[in-house]
């Protein structure tokens, strides 16, 4: 089997990830922070361990701005809804996952507008495009770091100085590059970062986290839920405390036990040597698919100015059919289709019908690759 | 009698924040359950020997970890305001 799905989430782990998960449930299986007992205790010690990993390796310097949610889908959705007032306008980039659409969209029926700027076919947004859409009313820039669809990487860091220059405050949707690229919140000045902890965090699904500058004001910010947080137990109301305010319920230990395992992986590594084995092989497929006859690569030709993500169409072949025949003759797993978004595939002309999209992952060997371009020679060819 | 400190919180990260802190000074404490008497904040407590009260205090000053309230009990739980 090639496992070339990463951008759905990263597979396989690193043992380590899985020792940290069954060590936790082990070792530390009370819930965390609730009672006082050593498991309970000991359970709070390795979520508070990978909160602090976590701000160090995004380079936050109040771990308490580290908050756990399920997903980046959740960690959007709390920024959204949490901040935007009805009568406030957002500036999204063409390259949006529903992850952001489907909760604008949602708020558009609250009176909160949504401006897009259109990019390029291969959905960059300059900063002209960017600036063109902010009024007086735009309090929130959302932008994806890298596409889900072609690995696009945008440039966060200039639109965010760009938003802060007109007031506006910025959230990145890392999904795709937490763990590939290098992001430095208190450099960058980005103001909320959302991430998912199983894709190139390595940890398992179901665990994923927001990142707050530590400019923003909490008391700003409504909580996605409330309920119990372990502390200030006399009241009924949700407490102000961060994280608690935003973590109400009881954390997935194990989620965070294991992503702080992947962390450790990454670190040890180094996220340089990660970077650059990733552009190699984007580098492999784009250079073997072009020379394909009938098929066609959507996103940037640059290995570099992408994460590692291809995505391509065959001249009159269906996407779905290439998918299931990569799969069963040859045990290579693709995702096809709209990889839920739409805005994203619209921009490149490539809606309804979607593209097949290749993810090669820290375990993935260019002998993978080799095989993967040969197989895709054969798909064309039936 | 043995007299301890008990050193509250308002959050689990700040008990987190505060053990490390402790640790790294060297002082000998321990994570109880907070004891029922006392605000139920958090429900975990940092224990300390009362006699490095004045360390824990300079070491919360010192590093800004927000805390709620510092409580002296002995052995027999008899309790003394601070």
């Amino acid at each position: 089997m090639i496992y070339l799905d990463n951008a759905a989430t990263s597979w396989p782990k690193p043992p380590e990830v899985l020792d940290s998960i069954k060590e936790a449930m082990d070792l530390a299986g009370g819930n965390p922070g609730r009672s006082g007992h050593r498991l309970s205790i000991e359970a709070a010690r390795r979520i508070y361990s990978c909160r602090e990993r976590l701000a160090e390796f995004f380079n936050l310097t109040d771990v308490l701005r580290v908050i756990f949610t399920p997903n980046a889908t959740y960690a959007i959705n709390l920024v959204l809804k949490g901040l935007l007032k009805p009568g406030d306008s957002v500036v999204t980039s063409g390259m949006e996952h529903n992850a952001v659409m489907r909760p604008l969209r949602f708020l558009e029926g609250q009176g909160i507008r949504i401006k897009t700027a259109a990019g390029g076919a291969d959905g960059t947004a300059g900063e002209d495009e960017i600036e063109d859409q902010f009024d007086s009313t735009t309090r929130l820039l959302v932008c994806t770091h890298a596409s889900n669809v072609t690995g696009i990487v945008q440039p966060v860091e200039k639109l965010t100085a760009l938003a802060h220059r007109r007031g506006v405050k910025v959230l990145v949707d890392a999904a795709q590059s937490a763990g590939i690229l290098p992001i430095d919140i208190r450099r960058s000045g980005i103001d909320f970062l959302a991430f998912s902890g199983h894709k190139e965090l390595l940890g398992p699904t179901g665990c994923g986290g927001l990142l707050i500058h530590p400019d923003i004001d909490g008391s700003q910010i409504t909580p996605l839920v409330q309920g119990g947080t372990g502390s200030r137990s006399d009241l009924e109301y949700q407490p102000e405390d961060w994280p608690d305010k935003f973590e109400a319920g009881t954390a997935n230990l194990i989620g965070i036990a294991g992503l702080e395992a992947g962390l450790k992986y990454i670190q040890a590594r180094g996220i340089e040597e990660l970077r650059e084995q990733s552009i190699k092989l984007r580098k492999q497929l784009l250079e073997g698919l072009s020379v394909i006859p009938g098929v066609k690569i959507y996103g940037p030709s640059d290995p570099e100015a992408a994460v590692a993500i291809v995505s391509f169409t065959i001249k009159n072949k269906n996407v779905s059919d290439t998918g299931l025949f990569l799969d069963e003759e040859f045990g290579i797993l693709t995702r096809v289709g709209l990889h839920c978004a739409p805005v994203a595939h619209r921009a490149m002309g490539t809606f309804p019908e979607g593209t097949v999209r290749l993810s090669p992952g820290l375990f993935t060997t260019e002998d993978e690759i080799r095989k993967t371009l040969l197989a895709v020679r054969k798909a064309a060819r039936s | 009698m043995k007299r301890w400190g008990v050193a509250l919180f308002h959050t689990t990260s700040c008990v987190m924040q505060a053990e490390k802190a402790f640790l790294k000074a060297g002082l000998k404490i321990k994570l109880i359950p907070t004891p029922r008497q006392f605000s139920s904040d958090c429900g975990i407590a940092v224990r300390f020997e009362w006699v490095d009260l004045n360390k824990v205090e300079e070491i919360l000053d010192f590093s800004g970890i927000e805390f709620d309230t510092i409580h002296s009990i002995d052995q027999r739980d008899n309790i003394r305001e601070t």
